[in-house]
């Protein structure tokens, strides 16, 4: 186990030292890069939306019921809303939905490839595959996935509104003055730590599982499954150290 | 040309390739042929540099790439051409995109000469009117075509098709043949063809090179396959009953 998990981690490690050499054609990167970020963020967004809307609207109600019979002013369903998306749901929800969406969509495809001989064909015309095919997904879930947080925040507290203000739980004064009391713009510098550092995890692992693939469809099967479960399991561990550090 | 050397290749203790010696002539079709396991597409990936061998060497023309580093190797790959079994286009690329894509990636050629080579590329295999078309939207011979195309676009020395014909009808695998050979002549490359295919043995089979449980069983041509009397050429070039028949009616037995 301890040597298994030693063997895999240099073999990531020397994965990304040859990820990172010199692009043979900075163009067919760029545009790699770019349909990579499509498929990333126009592809997710829909999803990634759905869900934060209700996470919000959710999240916004049970706190207003619960302070229906408290001392506890209404207005506070606003700010605890603003600060739990900010800071836990919408990067850390948002980013285990991407392990699922995105993470076993790269395992996949790069699994596929591997057994369908294409990436041993890009090795015989000398491309560098694992820069060429690794790279561009990484810094298109680099760019994009923190810009799919960021909405993602800003649609869970529109979803909050969405829920308690029309029902009449609470006014729509009361919910904005929630929304702007004790803000600390700190909390969107730790979203956005967070959204990367999951975005590394979203891309990188599921890269690493796919591209080292042997065997048919239930060992592709088996690596887009791990993909998703070792990317979950990361996100929630770098989630703790990332809160342990920065609160 | 490309020379084998005593390679010898083994996987966890086991001895795949047993020493295997021979060359492969420039402007010919050399065929390695042989039963199922006999090593043959794991003599085929040390040619084609995807694996290193246990002992022995490889040599294209005077360099030893058995000892080449991963730059040299890359440099290197930039002459060979490759047609693998399941051809390995690129799924999101069209058929045009996948015969451009080797001169979008190493060629500073302007976008109108990559064209005029790609189309020029589309009627040597004839796929016209397929530019457009997804390899999941054509045929199994077609997609060999493409992949041909592809392997080729970049004008290499050395070409290695990995059963071109497998999967495809009689007809459709004469015309890959055909293709592979015309190719190869014109080109004057140096073509290394991994195959089942007893019709390709008997067409383009310039240089035939029968491997039998990891050694080099016979080395012959086309010609010579009818007449001689090797025990495991028979064997397994008249395997069936019917092209026995065949063989003693073309002998006058």
């Amino acid at each position: 186990m301890i040597l298994s998990f030693f063997y895999n981690l240099g073999r990531f490690v020397n994965l990304f030292r040859l990820m990172l050499s010199k692009p043979e054609r900075v163009s067919m990167y760029w545009k790699e890069t770019v349909r990579q970020m499509n498929d990333i963020g126009i592809g997710s967004l829909m999803i990634i939306g759905l869900i934060a809307l209700f996470i919000g609207a959710v999240a916004a109600m049970q706190f207003a019921y619960q302070l229906g019979n408290t001392f506890v002013p209404m207005y506070y369903t606003g700010y605890v809303v603003r600060d739990m998306t900010i800071m836990e749901l919408a990067p850390t929800i948002t980013c285990l939905v991407l392990a699922g969406k995105v993470g076993s969509n790269i395992a996949a495809e790069l699994g596929g490839m591997r057994q369908n001989e294409q990436i041993d064909a890009l090795e015989i015309m000398g491309v560098n595959t694992a820069s060429y095919l690794i790279a561009p997904k990484l810094v298109a879930a680099l760019v994009v996935i923190p810009l799919l947080v960021a909405i993602s925040a800003f649609v869970s507290i529109i979803g909050g509104f969405l829920a308690v203000v029309p029902t009449g739980m609470i006014t729509e004064s009361e919910y904005v003055l929630g929304l702007r009391l004790f803000f600390v713009p700190y909390t969107v510098f730790m979203m956005f730590v967070k959204s990367i550092v999951f975005a590394f995890i979203v891309a990188a692992l599921p890269a690493y599982q796919g591209y080292y693939v042997k065997g048919g469809s239930i060992e592709l099967g088996k690596a887009s499954t791990n993909a998703v479960v070792y990317c979950d399991i990361a996100i929630l561990l770098a989630d703790y150290i990332i809160a342990l550090m920065m609160t | 040309m490309i020379r084998a050397v005593n390679i010898k290749k083994s996987f966890d203790g086991v001895e795949v390739l047993k020493g295997i010696s021979t060359i492969f002539e420039k402007g010919k079709t050399n065929l390695i042929i042989g039963r199922s396991g006999a090593g043959k597409t794991v003599f085929l990936k040390l040619l084609v540099t995807l694996m290193q061998p246990t002992e022995g060497e490889i040599w294209y023309g005077d360099v030893n790439v058995t000892n080449l580093n991963k730059r040299q190797l890359i440099d290197l790959r930039k002459d060979i051409g490759m047609l693998f079994q399941g051809s390995a286009l690129f799924d999101s690329l069209t058929v045009e995109e996948n015969i451009r894509f080797p001169l979008d990636m190493f060629t500073r050629k302007t976008k109108k000469e990559k064209q005029e080579r790609v189309d020029e590329m589309i009627e040597v295999v004839n796929l016209e009117g397929s530019n457009d078309k997804y390899p999941g939207e054509i045929s199994g011979g077609m997609q060999k075509r493409v992949g041909i195309a592809r392997s080729i676009v970049l004008n290499p020395k050395y070409l290695f098709c990995d059963e071109p014909n497998s999967g495809l009808d009689p007809k459709t695998s004469l015309v890959i043949d055909e293709l592979i050979q015309t190719i190869t002549r014109e080109n004057q490359i140096t073509t290394i063809i991994n195959t089942h295919d007893m019709n390709s043995v008997m067409e383009i089979g310039e240089k035939i090179n029968l491997l039998h449980m990891g050694k080099l069983a016979w080395v012959g041509n086309k010609d010579e396959v009818v007449e001689n009397e090797n025990e495991l050429l028979q064997n397994f070039i008249f395997a069936s009953p019917f092209l026995q028949r065949l063989r003693k009616q073309a002998l006058g037995k």
